[in-house]
């Protein structure tokens, strides 16, 4: 089977377009890990420590999959795909805890 | 003996709209998303469980915070140079691809120099994955995590290492006959190596900062 495909002229322009935003995503990213590095300095209380921190990750983490993964373009069945991957995930972490209900949470006893 | 085709190779499957091999590279990263979920969630039921004022943070741990956010900033440029590679095949221009790609091996190299020093720094100082941090009145804890998870990190960074060099030394030559296939190829390289940069994005303040 011969299947030489060229890179066509207009799929070139569409991936041009994208390089600002590509650089644009790099300097929020490593902003965005100075902030976290900064906050960790403030010595705030551990929860809120640790709440902020997740959510700069959180952040930082949805630039690179939504631009450099191209989820933001991507085909529906790429992101059912995940959302039955991060079902399974949330049902990951729930479940250490669900078991311990009636018995009092793991870190009690 | 007649060649076996992987369908779909370049063009999109009629029903997913997307190549068989961007498919199969989803699949695999939501595999991993699990394998990490799971240590991550355990990290979470260790940290919460354990004894009051048994929980070094990662610097009263001894990590060194500038080396951690240093590597953190070379994962992150190598995620960028990563899509530039890509971008730069899809532009038309295979001596970009090469710079970039070269690029993105030498970061990812440097990135496993600079754990390797903070390891042996580890080691120097009688720190093991089995025995932990000495003095610590829950030795074992923190650093066995520690070095499980940062160890599977680097792990996929090495993996990632290879098969970007397979792509730039020999896979290459597949882009004078098909271009659209071989970026295809970048892409899927491409978008394990970002979910490595993704992952450590999660381990990085954790273990570091709290």
């Amino acid at each position: 089977m011969s299947e030489t495909v060229a890179i066509s002229e207009s799929e070139a322009a569409r991936v041009r377009s994208h390089l600002r935003v590509y650089v644009m995503v790099f300097v929020a990213l490593a902003v965005l890990t100075i902030i976290t590095v900064a906050i960790s300095y403030l010595r705030l209380p551990t929860p809120l420590a640790i709440t902020l921190a997740m959510v700069v990750a959180t952040v930082k983490a949805s630039l690179v999959a939504g631009y450099f993964m191209h989820l933001l373009s991507e085909e529906k069945v790429i992101l059912w795909l995940l959302v039955l991957c991060a079902a399974f995930l949330v049902f990951l972490f729930a479940l250490p805890f669900w078991t311990e209900t009636g018995n009092g949470p793991l870190w009690v006893g | 003996m007649s060649e076996i085709v992987i369908p779909y190779r370049t063009e999109p499957h009629p029903l997913t709209g997307v190549t068989s091999g961007k498919l199969g590279i989803w699949l695999f990263l939501a595999s991993e998303v699990m394998l990490f979920g799971a240590l991550f969630s355990s990290y979470v039921l260790l940290r919460v469980g354990a004894a009051e004022g048994t929980w070094p943070t990662g610097v009263e741990a001894g990590l060194n915070v500038p080396i951690g956010t240093f590597n953190t900033l070379v994962l992150i440029t190598s995620s960028i140079t990563m899509v530039m590679s890509w971008a730069s095949l899809k532009m038309g221009n295979p001596g970009a691809f090469k710079r970039y790609m070269g690029a993105t091996i030498a970061l990812g190299m440097l990135f496993l120099v600079v754990k390797g020093f903070e390891y042996s720094g580890k080691f120097h100082h009688g720190i093991f994955p089995a025995t932990g941090w000495p003095g610590a009145s829950d030795p074992s804890t923190f650093y066995g995590f520690y070095f499980t998870i940062t160890g599977l990190h680097a792990l996929h960074v090495f993996l990632g290492i290879l098969v970007n060099i397979w792509l730039l030394v020999w896979g290459l030559a597949l882009y004078k006959t098909e271009p659209e296939r071989f970026a295809g190829r970048i892409e899927i390289s491409g978008l394990y190596w970002h979910f490595v940069d993704l992952v450590w994005i999660f381990l990085f303040p954790l273990l570091y900062l709290l």
